[in-house]
C-alpha cells in the first residue's frame, strides 16, 4: 500500500461480534495488499462499503498492509462474490474463498 | 499544484490548464483501455479486473460472466465523470457534489492502478527515489513525465479524500 500519510494508529485488537449463523460463514472476501492504494483510501472504502466503524475499518487495513491480506466479510457464496465486485469497482484487490 | 477543500456540501479545486489537460489524458486512457483495447492478457486490465478465484479458472470466469459487465460501465462512467467536471480546454474551477467526488476518488484510483502497473510500482517503492533516478538518466524521458502524473494523482486523490472525510 502507499504510504501517503498513513494514519499512526497501534493496531487495536477488538473481538469479531459478527453475528453471522454459523450456516452461512462458508465463505469469505479476502483483500490482498497492493502498493498502489493509498491507506486511508482502503480504510474509507472499508467504512463506506460495510459500513464498519472507524476502528475496525483501519485494522482490517493495517493487517492488509503487515499481513499482505485480511478476511473484510463472511458468509453465503452469492454474498461474497457481491463484496468482492463492489470492492473492486473502488479498484481493491479483493478474492473469494472457503473460509 | 491543486487540491480539493470543502465548501459548503461541495469538493472544489482550481485546477492549472497543464493539469487540466494531465487528466483528461489520464481518464481518457482509462477509458480507451476499458473500450477498445480490453484484453485480459493486458497486466493492467488484470489488475483492474482481479481474478475472483486465483486457483479457479472456471469459477473466475463465472464470476466474470455475472459481475464484469456492469464493474466495467462503472469504471467507464466514473472516468466519464471526471472529463465531464473538467473545464473545457483552459484551466479553472471544478467542483463537485459527493457523488462526484466518490466517483472521482474511484477514477483517479483506477488512473493510479494502471500507471502502477506499467510504472512497476512495488511495496517499497520510493517514489522521490525512483524519480530522481529517471531525471538522472534522463530529463526528458516519458519515465519522468509518468512518474511526476502518479505522484500528482496520488497527492489530488489523497487532498479529496482529506475533503471528503473531514
Amino acid at each position: 500500500m502507499g504510504g501517503m500519510a498513513a494514519p499512526q494508529v497501534a493496531p487495536v485488537e477488538t473481538p469479531d461480534t459478527d453475528e453471522v449463523p454459523v450456516a452461512d460463514r462458508q465463505w469469505v472476501t479476502i483483500v490482498w495488499d497492493d502498493p498502489v492504494n493509498l491507506m486511508t483510501y482502503v480504510t474509507w472504502v472499508f467504512q463506506k462499503l460495510f459500513g464498519y466503524s472507524r476502528e475496525k475499518a483501519e485494522k482490517l487495513m493495517l493487517d492488509v498492509h503487515h499481513k499482505g491480506r485480511a478476511v473484510v466479510s463472511s458468509g453465503a457464496r452469492e454474498r461474497m462474490e457481491h463484496d468482492a465486485s463492489q470492492l473492486h469497482a473502488y479498484g481493491l484487490w479483493a478474492t473469494v474463498d472457503r473460509s | 499544484m491543486s487540491m480539493f477543500r470543502r465548501q459548503g456540501g461541495r469538493y472544489v479545486a482550481t485546477f492549472a490548464v497543464d493539469e487540466v489537460r494531465v487528466l483528461r489524458k489520464v481518464a481518457s486512457e482509462v477509458v480507451g483501455l476499458l473500450t477498445d483495447g480490453f484484453d485480459h492478457t493486458d497486466p493492467v486490465v488484470g489488475r483492474l479486473f482481479p481474478d475472483a478465484y486465483p486457483d479457479d479458472p472456471a469459477g473466475t470466469a463465472e464470476f466474470r460472466r455475472y459481475t464484469e459487465g456492469d464493474l466495467k460501465t462503472a469504471k467507464i462512467d466514473q472516468a466519464g465523470a471526471v472529463l465531464a467536471a473538467l473545464p473545457d480546454s483552459a484551466g479553472g474551477e471544478v467542483r463537485l457534489d459527493a457523488e462526484a467526488a466518490e466517483a472521482w476518488l474511484r477514477a483517479l484510483n483506477d488512473a493510479r492502478l494502471a500507471m502502477g502497473v506499467r510504472l512497476e510500482i512495488k511495496d517499497g517503492t520510493d517514489l522521490g527515489e525512483e524519480l530522481d533516478d529517471a531525471v538522472a538518466e534522463d530529463p526528458t524521458s516519458s519515465r519522468v513525465f509518468q512518474l511526476s502524473v502518479y505522484a500528482y494523482l496520488g497527492y489530488l486523490q489523497e487532498s479529496l479524500l482529506n475533503a471528503l472525510i473531514d
